[in-house]
């Protein structure tokens, strides 16, 4: 696939207009992750707009995102950052090989109280 | 009153007491909670990928069978809802969405977000009142409780509706209603680290203890939730800096069903 496509279709799967950014940054001003994030909230934006996916696939801040919704609630533009961070994800992990979290090293960090919801959401959020 | 309830996995393994004590205290306020039939896991995140659509199918049969059986949901679990919230907003403002889950699941009747998703607490607040669970308190609590948030309630409060998503207040007329202080600390509504603390445990730790750490400046002597992860992250990488517990759990203890 090549890079103009490969732009186009996390646009779309983003659901959100990154044209619209004014690039202020109060997205990544209210950011819970933010030192940890390579690429930053407001820069997600910029640069899918840009078409630069090879940098957004390459980026580690896909990792560390919350899903926390801070940014979307920010946003005076109605952008929705998060949502371009979760499509660059989305890509990211359906592609061979690309999960984030091997079973393997899940059992020696499940305690007892872990709770369901995290070892479904988690698989949901980095694996395909 | 009678309402079709969705526990969802985690409140019947892990988070067994946020299930049983909202179901105590249920029926101390007069609400019959009827689980949907055959529910199953809502996937405890919602899938933001607009190509997404498998994903979003169990929510969907929640909310139909829901439909035809009352107009109700009932949620309690966090994620639950704001899964359950935000596919039912998909399935009635979002056209691709809709067509395709319909013609997935073939319904005998398509189905276009007609069910109504409320909260536990949005019931306690806006179907019972806080003023009949103020008067059927029998051991008011009579200490000071921090409201913790987090996200899942609260954001993208487009859609979840559920109060102000910058300056909430729901949870302490809550806390107010059951005989208790409320204490208001900035980090009520920041997220707790969620899911990453299965992949890099450092970020949650970091959280937690600055939500704990924020509750406790303000004097609060417990911090309450309603979610499953919020719980674990605040109590297993908050470090004991203070208890955290269901708000289910001090609502029963209130009304003496605990
Ligand atoms: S959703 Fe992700 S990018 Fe947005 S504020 Fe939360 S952690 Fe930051
Ligand atoms: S808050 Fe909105 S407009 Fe401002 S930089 Fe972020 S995405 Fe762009």
């Amino acid at each position: 696939m090549d890079k103009t496509e490969m732009t186009e279709i996390m646009k779309e799967i983003s659901g959100t207009d990154v044209r619209k950014c004014m690039k202020c940054g109060k997205c990544s001003g209210r950011c819970p992750a933010y030192k940890d994030m390579d690429i930053k909230p407001h820069q997600f934006v910029t640069m899918l707009e840009k078409g630069k996916v090879e940098e957004l696939l390459n980026c580690s801040a896909i990792w560390n995102c919350f899903s926390c919704m801070a940014c979307v609630e920010r946003c005076p533009r109605g952008v929705a950052p998060a949502q371009v961070i979760e499509a660059v994800r989305t890509t990211f992990t359906r592609a061979q090989n690309n999960n984030g979290l091997a079973a393997e090293d899940i059992p020696p960090i499940v305690d007892e109280l872990i709770p369901q919801q995290l070892l479904v959401s988690a698989y949901r959020k980095y694996n395909k | 009153m009678k309402i079709c309830y969705y526990p969802g996995c985690t409140l019947k393994t892990k988070a067994k007491e946020l299930d049983a004590y909202a179901r105590k205290a249920a029926e101390a306020l007069g609400v019959e909670m009827e689980e949907v039939k055959d529910w199953q896991c809502c996937g405890a995140v919602y899938p933001m990928a607009k190509n997404e659509i498998a994903t979003k199918l169990s929510a969907v049969r929640a909310l139909d069978y829901a439909k035809h059986n009352g107009g109700k949901l009932l949620t309690l679990c966090s994620a639950c809802h704001n899964v359950i919230k935000r596919v039912n907003d998909d399935m009635k403002n979002d056209e691709n969405i809709r067509t395709k889950a319909n013609n997935y699941l073939a319904l005998e009747e398509s189905y276009n977000g007609e069910t109504q998703v409320i909260h536990y607490l949005e019931m306690l607040k806006n179907e019972v009142s806080f003023d009949e669970i103020a008067k059927k308190v029998v051991k008011p609590l009579n200490r000071k409780v921090g409201a913790y948030y987090g996200c899942l309630l609260l954001r993208p409060s487009g859609v979840l509706a559920f109060d102000n998503p910058e300056n909430p207040s729901i949870i302490e007329d809550f806390i107010r209603a059951i005989g208790g202080t409320p204490v208001i600390y900035p980090f009520r509504n920041e997220c707790c680290g969620a899911y990453v603390s299965l992949k890099n445990q450092t970020l949650p730790k970091e959280r937690s203890a600055k939500i704990l750490n924020s509750a406790k400046e303000k004097g609060a002597e417990e911090v309450i939730t309603a979610c499953p992860l919020c719980l674990y992250n605040l109590q297993v990488n908050g470090a004991g800096i203070l208890p955290a517990r269901y708000f289910t759990e001090l609502l029963a203890e209130a009304l003496g069903v605990k």
